[in-house]
């Protein structure tokens, strides 16, 4: 099979982008729109081509990873070379399925959302930017190629959130979001070469073999108790979780709900914020073989995540950072799979995790069109001016509905399925985690219907415009979505997607199922009773959880913490001092030499007075002088 | 006649010319002209130089040639290049011909100006040319002259006591330099025989290691002060905050690359054992530089500090690479320095485009620039994206080859030294988004900024073909790389054993 031709998958999107940068100005906006909407529909055909072509073919049972291409691009030493290239296995391919199609539904989507914005143009050649470089993630051949194409994501990103420049909060969030994630950068970059050194190869297919000598024989060194493997592969995972946004460095996701909507749909829920959980399974290998260890603080971090963020969004009024936290709290179940998760026959969590991450792209993008449909409609962000929505908005309000029924759930949507997979491997391998895991499910179905019945049920406020329906090509995405939502459950994930490629044998568990479709429709009732009619419940109950509401309501206080660090102990206490020790001391010495100078000489000029007498006066000393030592020596 | 000649002929010619015509215009064309046919001229020597390599010429350096110039002391006019200096030869002519561009605004004396600015230049191309030690050194000097008058004539804000300054800290270096030299100079022949100031001779004589751990740290530090190493880099910030745009572009862009580039060529390459011995002092101080030189920009408000400490930070890590002595490090250390030399040029041709307009270089007194010039905004926030980093820009390039290459150490002291070194890719992001963040982006604070205009197009070419060569190496870092590293084996050999 030949498929030389997914190199246009990547040189599209950049030729795209590079077209509208340049000649944005120049054209029509819905010029540019229509541009980029039509480039990437001919990117996700290709895409679409690919996965078939790729699932259609197996060798032995199971598939193989292809190199479709390799480019030298730079080498650090004789091993250590990066190459631009494409690598097909049944991972990049499903997430080449996953970005193009919910990319292609928000570049249809903004052609509405984002008429009449200034900087059209510019928002489609970013858009094309980001999706260039999330496609250039996903196929990387090698670790280094991954690490170019995640700076370049992002970079998107921080252009995205900061669209609307002109808004000092979009700027700040913009900016939290590139620093934190930066910092976890450092930490990726480091595992990189702390792996790259000890393998020799920074290959994918060189680091992920069973049979390679990074598996076999990794490095015995000890760095601090812990083998110098673990230490690369947890910093390698810092890298994962700072896009992921997993706990503690998840601050900068519900603040980059500043950028448009569209926008959190594609990068902050469906694509980009996956890139950890992707990250960590493309290295599931090593992570399996060499570092077990770090594969429980994968699913510690991923289940705490998952609970901690799910408290939270029971507390937000901002509908886009209800769903930020939810897609925190998601992310942490796709954490937790890959953590519980063993290798080859024992890959249920592998699958699992991989399969969240399919289904969840297409409803929570769902979830946050919808959501951005709504915006649209009242121009608020608070649930608190919406209310009563159904009437005037019913594709929005069916579509989101099913979002809503497919995160917390419910039989026969596709996040049953996948989640109910997650459930499983956890439970058969540790109850703890598995315990949370059910909770949050219930917690999920709770917080989700809030936002449901307090946006199209509950009373209606009075708007300043009765609010209607969003054009087609709004609702057509929110459709498609919706369609994918309810089957995507159905693809026979645990055939195509797998640890080692070869098929997964899975049974189905009502022990698991039941009480979770349970847990869910609990959490929904409770949300019916509580937010389907106005009434003072939620009130007196926020009241007689004070304490923990204010807390969950200022998200645990966390970003007070980051503020304090970075602006009182960076700013303040290292800085300021940096700056003022080197104007007095390194340079005050700089400038004490100088003067020194200037007063010895000032001192000593004086000898140059040009009267005679005083030479003649110096003359007879210096020789008196010297008679009187040779004299003296003598 | 050797073509390497060209490139001091160039800038001779175009002085003479500019020295020959009456009115502005004329000057700024002659001298642009002039510097056009610099770039060009060394676009085919970087052809003519594959050329050589193609037909299976593997001499060390190319196009040499000698020229008793001093029988006493052995004084040659000796050229040649090696990949290296072709690299550092393409850097100059590009930062020198954007310089240009950007000082067509200059009204006061500009003959004078523009002949100052081109003996600079020439003095840089001197200096990447020679393989002579003393001529080395007298290029270098022609170099660093000029600035004083450049900074004393033509700058602002205190620019007698920044000239001063400059001048004073350089020509320290200087003297150490000398005393370094003439120490080299003297042990060239430790078996007797003739004396030698030729680069490639002595590289092939033993230095007894007496004399080496004596001499490297004058050698060393003579550069490393223009090489803005901590903490003999206090000069940068005063002298470019008050250097007129092309001044400094010439000067953080290229000048400095003169520290780094004879700290590797003459200190360490002459000096092989004592640097290995004394590596450890200056690993110290230049990972701190590195740091410290970040931190200190993050609290600068003048656009010209944060720049200088940048710059700090960013030459810091070219010498810290060198000192890593291995192949890997070394490229980097190169690329980092035709990395920084474009950028930082970029940045100072912005701020002085920047300051024209809105006359001040404080970046809280500006705000929302983006929206009023939106051209000059775009293409600063593509410099600090260079700056910081970004893959598909140079700085990445340069920046990775010197991590992956100073983490080939196993020993702790070189990793935690590498780790801080890497630290500041975080606290660059922090610098230069405050910088976008607070300059380019959110509303205008000012309505004064409200009838700005946008980039002429004399700023644009300068702009623009900085930028280009910026996304060139960013790109296809491949041919650079590969390029520079050609020389390095045999000289990376030299070092180790």
């Amino acid at each position: 099979m030949n498929y030389s031709y997914t190199i246009l998958i990547l040189l599209l999107p950049v030729l795209i982008f590079l077209f509208i940068g340049l000649m944005g100005d120049k054209m029509k906006p819905q010029l540019s729109g229509l541009l980029g909407t039509s480039g990437l529909f001919v990117i996700t055909l290709l895409s679409y081509f690919t996965a078939f072509n790729f699932f259609d073919h197996r060798v032995d049972e199971s598939f193989q990873a292809i190199e479709v291409f390799q480019l030298l691009w730079l080498r650090f030493t004789d091993s250590l070379i990066i190459h631009i290239g494409i690598l097909l296995d049944p991972l990049s391919v499903m997430m080449l399925v996953v970005i193009t199609t919910v990319s292609l539904m928000v570049h249809i989507y903004s052609l509405g959302y984002m008429k009449g914005e200034k900087g059209f143009a510019r928002y489609y050649a970013f858009l094309s930017l980001f999706t260039f470089s999330m496609l250039g993630l996903v196929l990387a051949t090698n670790i280094f190629q991954m690490y170019i194409f995640w700076e370049l994501v992002g970079v998107s990103s921080y252009l995205l959130i900061g669209f609307y420049y002109e808004r000092p909060s979009a700027v700040a969030a913009a900016k939290k979001a590139f620093i934190v994630t930066r910092f976890a950068d450092l930490g990726f970059l480091i595992g990189i070469l702390i792996l790259s050194f000890y393998t020799n190869t920074f290959d994918f297919i060189a680091l992920t073999d069973l049979n390679g000598l990074a598996i076999t024989q990794p490095t015995t060194a000890v760095f601090m108790g812990l083998s110098v493997t673990t230490w690369a592969m947890l910093l390698i995972f810092m890298g994962g979780a700072g896009k992921s946004a997993m706990f503690p460095l998840h601050i900068w996701l519900p603040d980059a709900m500043e950028g448009p909507t569209p926008v959190s749909a594609l990068i902050h829920a469906a694509t980009m914020v996956v890139a950890g959980v992707y990250l960590v399974a493309r290295l599931f290998p090593l992570y399996s073989y060499t570092s077990p260890d770090s594969l429980e603080v994968i699913a510690y971090i991923g289940s705490f995540t998952s609970l901690f963020a799910a408290i939270i969004a029971c507390t937000q009024l901002d509908i886009k950072r209800v769903l930020a936290f939810s897609t925190l709290s998601q992310i942490g179940y796709m954490m937790v799979a890959l953590g519980v998760s063993g290798y080859g026959a024992e890959g249920l969590g592998y699958m699992a995790s991989l399969f969240h991450l399919f289904t969840h792209a297409f409803f929570k993008a769902l979830l946050f069109l919808g959501a951005g449909s709504v915006i649209h409609a009242v121009h608020s962000n608070l649930m608190t001016d919406m209310g009563g929505l159904k009437k005037y908005m019913p594709i929005t309000h069916i579509t989101f509905l099913i979002a809503c029924l497919t995160i917390a759930g419910i039989p026969p949507l596709s996040g049953f399925f996948s989640k109910d997979e997650i459930l499983v491997a956890a439970f058969e391998h540790n109850k703890i985690i598995f315990a949370v895991q059910w909770l949050v499910a219930g917690i999920t179905a709770f917080y989700m219907f809030r936002l449901y019945f307090n946006i199209f049920w509950n009373h209606t406020p009075e708007y300043h415009h009765t609010p209607h329906e969003s054009p087609a090509t709004m609702t057509i995405p929110l459709i498609f979505l919706a369609l994918a939502s309810v089957f995507s459950g159905f693809v026979p994930f645990h055939d195509l997607v797998t640890s080692d490629g070869n098929p997964l044998h899975t049974e189905f568990h009502w022990m698991i199922a039941g009480p979770s479709i349970l847990i869910a429709v609990i959490g929904i009732s409770v949300a019916y009773m509580l937010y389907a009619k106005k009434n003072s419940k939620p009130e007196s109950i926020a009241t007689s959880l004070k304490g923990f509401y204010n807390m969950a309501y200022h998200k645990f206080y966390i970003d007070e913490v980051y503020l304090f660090i970075t602006h009182k102990v960076i700013f303040y206490f290292i800085s300021r001092p940096v700056a003022w020790f080197d104007r007095h001391i390194v340079d005050g010495t700089m400038n004490l030499i100088g003067n020194t100078t200037v007063y010895f000489s000032g001192a000593i000029k004086k000898m140059q007075s040009g009267q005679m007498q005083w030479y003649i006066w110096y003359f007879t000393s210096g020789v008196l002088l010297l008679v009187f030592l040779v004299m003296y020596l003598n | 006649m050797n073509p390497l000649l060209i490139l001091l002929i160039i800038p001779l010619l175009t002085i003479v010319g500019i020295a020959f015509v009456k009115d502005l215009t004329k000057v700024r064309l002659v001298s642009a002209i002039g510097m056009s046919g610099q770039l060009i001229f060394s676009f085919i020597l970087l052809y003519l130089f594959y050329q050589q390599r193609n037909t299976g010429n593997t001499d060390d350096m190319l196009f040499v040639s000698t020229t008793m110039w001093y029988e006493a002391f052995n004084i040659q006019l000796k050229f040649g290049i090696d990949g290296i200096s072709m690299a550092m030869i393409m850097l100059t002519s590009i930062v020198t011909f954007a310089g240009i561009f950007a000082s067509w605004q200059v009204e006061h004396l500009p003959k004078e100006f523009f002949i100052s600015l081109i003996i600079l230049a020439g003095g840089v191309f001197g200096f990447f040319i020679s393989l002579d030690l003393f001529t080395m050194f007298l290029f270098y000097e022609m170099a660093v002259i000029p600035m004083y008058l450049l900074i004393g004539l033509w700058g602002s804000g205190p620019k007698e006591y920044s000239a001063m300054k400059l001048t004073l800290m350089l020509m320290g270096g200087s003297a150490l330099l000398m005393v370094g030299l003439l120490g080299i100079y003297f042990n060239s022949a430790p078996d007797g025989g003739r004396l030698t100031y030729d680069l490639t001779e002595i590289a092939k004589v033993n230095i007894p290691l007496a004399a080496q751990l004596f001499f490297f740290p004058f050698t060393f530090i003579g550069f490393g002060v223009l090489g803005a190493m901590f903490p003999f880099h206090t000069w940068s910030p005063d002298g470019h905050a008050s250097a007129p745009t092309a001044v400094s572009m010439l000067h953080a862009g290229v000048l400095m690359k003169l520290g780094g580039y004879g700290c590797f060529r003459v200190a360490m390459y002459l000096l092989p054992e004592a640097a290995h011995e004394l590596a450890w002092i200056f690993i110290t101080l230049t990972s701190i530089s590195v740091v410290y030189g970040a931190f200190g920009a993050i609290w600068q408000k003048d656009l010209k500090y944060i720049n200088a400490y940048s710059s700090v930070s960013h030459c810091g890590l070219v010498l810290f690479a060198l000192l890593m002595m291995n192949e890997t490090a070394t490229t980097g250390a190169i690329l980092q320095m035709i990395s920084h030399g474009l950028m930082t040029a970029l940045f100072f041709a912005l701020i002085g485009m920047i300051y024209g307009r809105t006359h001040t270089r404080m970046i809280n007194e500006m705000g929302g620039l983006m929206k009023v010039i939106p051209f000059l905004s775009v293409i600063y926030v593509i410099a600090g994206l260079a700056s910081l980093g970004l893959p598909g820009l140079s700085g990445f390039v340069a920046e990775m080859t010197i991590f992956v290459g100073a983490f080939q150490h196993t020993d702790m002291f070189h990793r935690m030294a590498t780790i801080v070194a890497i630290s500041s890719i975080v606290i660059t992001a922090v610098y230069i988004l405050r910088v976008v963040g607070t300059l380019l982006l959110g509303p205008i604070t000012n309505n004064h900024y409200l009838d700005l205009k946008d980039a002429q197009w004399f700023e644009k070419i300068s702009g623009v073909t900085l930028v280009i060569a910026i996304a060139i190496i960013g790109l296809t870092p491949f041919w650079l790389s590969d390029l520079i590293r050609e020389p390095l084996a045999q000289m990376i050999q030299t070092l180790t054993n």
